[in-house]
């Protein structure tokens, strides 16, 4: 096996026990833990009230539309990881590329910025 | 595959030197969290003018075990409203990426995890995938203030991803790769990255800073709003998972990031001659970084929500762009020299330092006009 593979083994391993640790140490918790439910204890906090309605409803868009900006951004910049390593092997031509891509993306920004996309109300 | 020490068989070296690092790994990030909350506590007992946890052990330093007693053997409460199968799946959604970040930590010339050519790519990949468990958090305990919470939480570390990605992505314009050890070994000397790329440090550190949900831009958490954020419903070892173990590998992988990129990983006097010195002179960085972080804790107060967007989108998106052309740009047209590189960043710096307080004050001296001359205490200067 090469040390290419190797290497993924050793994160695909990491991710396993993270996740085999954290029962681990809940399983053992739960050993030594008291257990005395009530339904009080068992209702949700809602700083004392009682609990109005699940929370499971409607919530403000803004983390809609924020969401939709952040997608845009985060796909020109796994564009931009492989750019910026072979960046001087480009040259200019990449750069000039790379400006127009950003460009476009940025031309977004202020149309959002104008349209009062990123102010929260 | 490389032969082990003592002619060890490769295979069995492989399967050992792995067993090795994650016993390392969870070690440091257990000793990690204890140490943390307890030089977290004192140093903003020291900096608020009070003695902190003294009883137990000397100097209070037994206290955080305690805690951590205390919190296994409590009972752990899970709401009968939640939904079962993500609010017991979230303690691990966030807790795996943190520790798989490990993997690329170079701590040593020897010591580390794995050396991905991938290294930076791969760290970010993480970031956002801790995102994910928050929002599973908050969204599976049904509860108002932790829906708030977990939503918020979605909004601030998605925004500020970018100019995090942004300002790594103009440092290894400059470095040319994106393996963790490659990095290291590119700063050999006592001039480091930080003296070329000033500005895209800053930047980074801000957005580290709300990356972790550290104050100022702990909004998640803001006990003052969302009584606990996404972790009011999360009781016992779960929370203790969450918060104290999480929270603080997070921390430690963010500064464990500034100190490879920008301050020289692990090179330092006599790395040459002992190569395990390195971990002395890492952890000796990355520790001066946290301890950095609590001091912002002890001194800054909290940002409303929409500042904290607004700073991000309007702020430090745009100039983290103008950094990466700059930068470019600089390399491009002077290939065999930094320094016009490092004369930009630096003269980009300064204007950011002095322009933003001076962009605010505009603003303000516009809020007051706008609202009359008797709707808000006038300036100091003006009585």
């Amino acid at each position: 096996m090469p040390d290419y593979y190797l290497s993924y083994l050793y994160v695909f391993v990491f991710f396993a026990t993270g996740a085999v640790f954290v029962a681990a140490l809940l399983t053992l918790s739960s050993l030594v833990q008291p257990k005395k439910p009530t339904a009080e204890k068992l209702r949700t906090y809602e700083s004392g009230e009682e609990p109005v309605g699940p929370a499971w409803g409607r919530y403000p868009t803004h983390f809609y539309i924020f969401a939709l900006l952040f997608v845009v951004f985060d796909v020109e910049v796994i564009f931009l990881f492989p750019w910026a390593v072979l960046f001087r092997d480009l040259g200019w031509y990449g750069l000039v590329e790379m400006g127009i891509f950003i460009f476009i993306l940025v031309a977004g920004l202020y149309y959002a910025w104008r349209k009062d996309a990123l102010r929260w109300y | 595959m490389v032969e082990g020490p003592f002619g060890i068989d490769p295979v069995l070296w492989a399967v050992l030197r792995l067993a090795i690092a994650i016993v390392l790994v969870i070690a440091l990030i257990m000793n990690g969290a204890l140490l943390l909350i307890y030089l977290e506590r004192k140093m903003q007992a020291v900096m608020q003018d009070r003695i902190g946890p003294y009883h137990v052990g000397p100097f209070g330093l037994l206290q955080t075990f305690a805690d951590a007693i205390k919190l296994i053997a409590k009972e752990d409460v899970r709401a009968s409203q939640t939904d079962a199968t993500f609010f017991i799946a979230a303690p691990a959604l966030v807790f795996s990426p943190m520790l798989a970040a490990f993997v690329v930590v170079p701590f040593a010339p020897p010591i580390v995890g794995a050396d991905l050519s991938i290294g930076l790519l791969y760290l970010t990949t993480l970031g956002a995938m801790g995102v994910l468990g928050i929002v599973i958090a908050g969204w599976a305990s049904n509860n108002k203030y932790a829906l708030m919470g977990g939503l918020r939480s979605a909004g601030q570390l998605i925004s500020y991803e970018i100019p995090q990605i942004l300002s790594l992505v103009t440092a290894v314009l400059v470095l040319g790769t994106l393996s963790m050890v490659e990095i290291t070994e590119l700063q050999p000397g006592p001039i480091t990255n930080i003296f070329v790329l000033p500005l895209a440090f800053v930047t980074f550190f801000m957005a580290a800073l709300a990356e972790t949900n550290r104050t100022p831009f702990d909004l998640p958490e803001a006990e003052s709003e969302l009584v606990a954020g996404y972790l009011t419903e999360y009781s016992g070892m779960r929370w203790g998972t969450m918060l104290a173990l999480t929270e603080y590998g997070n921390v430690t992988i963010v500064c464990a990031i500034m100190t490879t990129l920008w301050f020289g990983g692990w090179n330092g006097p006599g790395v040459e001659a002992f190569p395990i010195l390195g971990i002395l002179w890492f952890t000796l960085k990355t520790y001066a970084f946290i301890l950095v972080f609590m001091w912002i804790r002890a001194t800054l107060p909290r940002l409303r929500i929409d500042q904290l967007m607004s700073f991000c989108w309007k702020g430090l998106i745009p100039l983290t762009l103008l950094n990466l052309g700059v930068t470019a740009a600089l390399l491009l047209a002077f290939p065999d020299t930094l320094v016009p590189v490092a004369i930009a960043n630096w003269l980009l710096l300064g204007a950011f330092a002095l322009g933003l307080p001076a962009l605010q004050r505009r603003r303000l001296r516009r809020i007051r006009a706008r609202l009359g001359a008797g709707a808000m205490p006038a300036p100091r200067s003006a009585s």
